[in-house]
């Protein structure tokens, strides 16, 4: 398969007047349906590389190429576009607005893109919902749901754009193991039925032992790349 | 757009006692920015009509020897014609003379009118105590003090003595009071006829009085009048020319309410502009995922907007019904013992709507601040921060 992010000679540094080099020359290449897990200590870079692949950071130097196109040239608008379009977030914190319902915060990605919510896209939602298995609980407001209910949202409204990448940051910091397993089971559903990419920043060794691909990260330096 | 606005509305729905906080804080001030303003303008439109509204606000006097004016019916034709805003034009014969009563000789003013047109701009006819106004020659109505003074009644007969020394008698068919004791204590009023007759100027005039509609327009109206006007050795007054102190006056209290005003509303502004900006810091981390999600730095500052528009359109409302029940209790509890308002209130629409569009504006300028904030929040900081 095709490599669907590329990262070139990647560095990022950050303050002024002390530096401090987080990222040295990284090179990776994650292919396209690929489902992979970043491991690291805290510090080591992980995070930063995961936000330089989603956009959302810029790197002091290097080259990001999503589907083959470079990013990291691009202006704020563009890249909000590219984001909302091929890419879903999945956060340690679920980040879900409190003043909406589940299925609201679902759809959100959408609407950000365009207001008017079609028939296809509303069935879409419902299945995500079911998917998730938050049937239950879609009308209900999103602090009126348990903290696994409110991360399986906030996995849902990552996927209704059908983006070809799906960015996590350690999404079952926050739960206990059996939702851990649950929402696992979930994210490898998804990548088997949609062919979705995952890079997935993890703590969790046995998680990690379950994808594809285990990257780990130290010092910032790519210390070890285990593909199966 | 119509997401922005979406959002905006649920965030003021979620956080309602905040939403409550800051529509009151709004009303309060558009509120008490209609009463100073409606208070002010009653009190300056009571003022100007007291000193003024029964009085002529442009005057045309003689500048010749015998201060008179021969050919007043031209004058009065000119008047007419130099102005649509020229009102109750009058033409008066006025001159010194002397009541004879009891013990004493006291000076009075003759004043004779056509009667009509007189009253138009005195209120003869509403002043009237007692009586009517004179309808036929050697006729007159008297104020109340000088009625008193010379114990006078209806139907008793005044004598006046001309400045050449003649006396004529007048017989009282009424008595007035116009609620200025020097008025009411000299003006023997009359028809023209009589008044010539006493001052010795045969069928010629002292003075043309007219009003004007609009009355802070009668230095320009008069000085179109004078343009006009074909007569020679004549001048042309106004009241404003006349009454600079109570001009100077009436601009000082409007630039003081105009100062609250805008006390008040910066007040409003910084309140609601701290407000949203606190919210901002509030929901950083859900602008940040929404901004992660890919929302656009416009979308996300327009939030802030709209919630600023929602919020001043609330508050405009609430503001003007509070500022009339303000008013309204006002009018009903600060009255004179005859009843009536110690200010009358003056309800001028285009100042109520001016407030509404003030508070709006405000609350949208207030917002800015908030937006801008919102639109720079970069989702990265959020999302390390946790």
């Amino acid at each position: 398969m095709a490599d669907i992010i590329r990262l070139k000679n990647i560095n990022k540094i950050y303050g002024e007047k002390i530096k401090t080099q987080v990222l040295f020359d990284i090179n990776l290449n994650f292919e396209e349906g690929s489902f992979n897990s970043i491991i690291g200590e805290s510090g080591s870079g992980k995070s930063t590389m995961l936000n330089i692949i989603g956009t959302l950071d810029k790197p002091t130097s290097g080259e990001v190429y999503i589907s083959g196109d470079r990013t990291d040239t691009l202006n704020k608008q563009s890249l909000a576009e590219l984001r909302n379009q091929t890419m879903g977030f999945i956060f340690q914190f679920h980040y879900l607005l409190p003043e909406f319902t589940a299925k609201e915060n679902i759809l959100m990605p959408y609407k950000i893109h365009n207001y008017n919510v079609p028939k296809d896209v509303d069935e879409w939602a419902d299945e995500l919902l079911q998917l998730a298995g938050l049937t239950k609980v879609s009308k209900n407001l999103a602090n009126d749901m348990s903290g696994g209910q409110q991360q399986r949202t906030a996995i849902a409204r990552a996927l209704i754009n059908r983006p070809k990448i799906i960015l996590a940051d350690e999404p079952t910091g926050n739960l206990d193991s059996d939702t851990t397993e649950n929402v696992y089971k979930i994210l490898r559903d998804i990548n088997e039925m949609y062919k979705t990419t995952f890079v997935i920043i993890t703590h969790d060794q046995r998680i990690a032992e379950k994808t594809d691909r285990i990257i780990e990260v130290k010092d910032g330096r790519v210390h070890l790349d285990l593909k199966r | 757009m119509r997401l922005a606005f979406s959002i905006a509305l649920r965030f003021l729905k979620s956080g309602k006692g905040q939403t409550i906080l800051i529509v009151l804080g709004i009303s309060v001030g558009v509120a008490v920015q209609l009463f100073i303003g409606s208070l002010i303008q009653g009190l300056q439109i009571n003022l100007v009509n007291t000193t003024i509204g029964n009085a002529p606000q442009i005057t045309i006097t003689p500048t010749n020897s015998e201060k008179t004016i021969k050919e007043w019916e031209r004058a009065l034709y000119e008047a007419q014609i130099s102005s649509n805003d020229i009102i109750n034009i009058a033409v008066a014969a006025d001159g010194p003379a002397s009541i004879d009563y009891e013990s004493d000789i006291d000076p009075v003013l003759i004043r004779g009118f056509k009667l009509e047109d007189g009253n138009k701009i005195y209120g003869f006819e509403e002043g009237l105590y007692a009586g009517q106004l004179p309808s036929r020659k050697d006729e007159a109505i008297i104020g109340k003090e000088l009625a008193d003074k010379t114990g006078t009644n209806i139907n008793d007969r005044i004598l006046i003595v001309s400045p050449f020394g003649g006396t004529i008698r007048l017989t009282v068919t009424g008595l007035y009071d116009l609620k200025v004791s020097s008025i009411n204590e000299t003006w023997v009023i009359t028809n023209l006829e009589t008044a010539q007759d006493i001052l010795g100027i045969g069928n010629q005039v002292t003075g043309v009085e007219m009003q004007v509609n609009e009355v802070f327009e009668a230095d320009i109206v008069a000085k179109s009048l004078a343009y006009t006007l074909s007569l020679s050795d004549i001048r042309v007054d106004n009241w404003k020319d006349q009454n600079q102190q109570l001009l100077s006056g009436l601009n000082g209290q409007s630039v003081s309410s105009i100062m609250i005003q805008v006390f008040v509303l910066v007040a409003v502004l910084l309140g609601i502009s701290s407000v949203l900006a606190i919210s901002v810091v509030q929901r950083s981390k859900q602008l940040g995922i929404l901004k992660a999600m890919g929302i656009k730095d416009r979308d996300a500052s327009l939030i802030f907007v709209f919630q600023g528009l929602m919020l001043g359109i609330l508050g405009a409302i609430l503001g003007i019904a509070l500022g009339f029940g303000l008013l309204i209790s006002f009018t009903t509890f600060a009255v004179n013992p005859d009843g009536t308002p110690v200010v009358p209130i003056y309800i001028n629409n285009g100042f109520v709507a001016l407030s509404g569009m003030f508070a709006i504006i405000s609350a949208m300028t207030a917002s800015l601040i908030p937006a801008r904030l919102s639109s720079k929040l970069n989702p990265i900081e959020v999302i390390k921060n946790g």
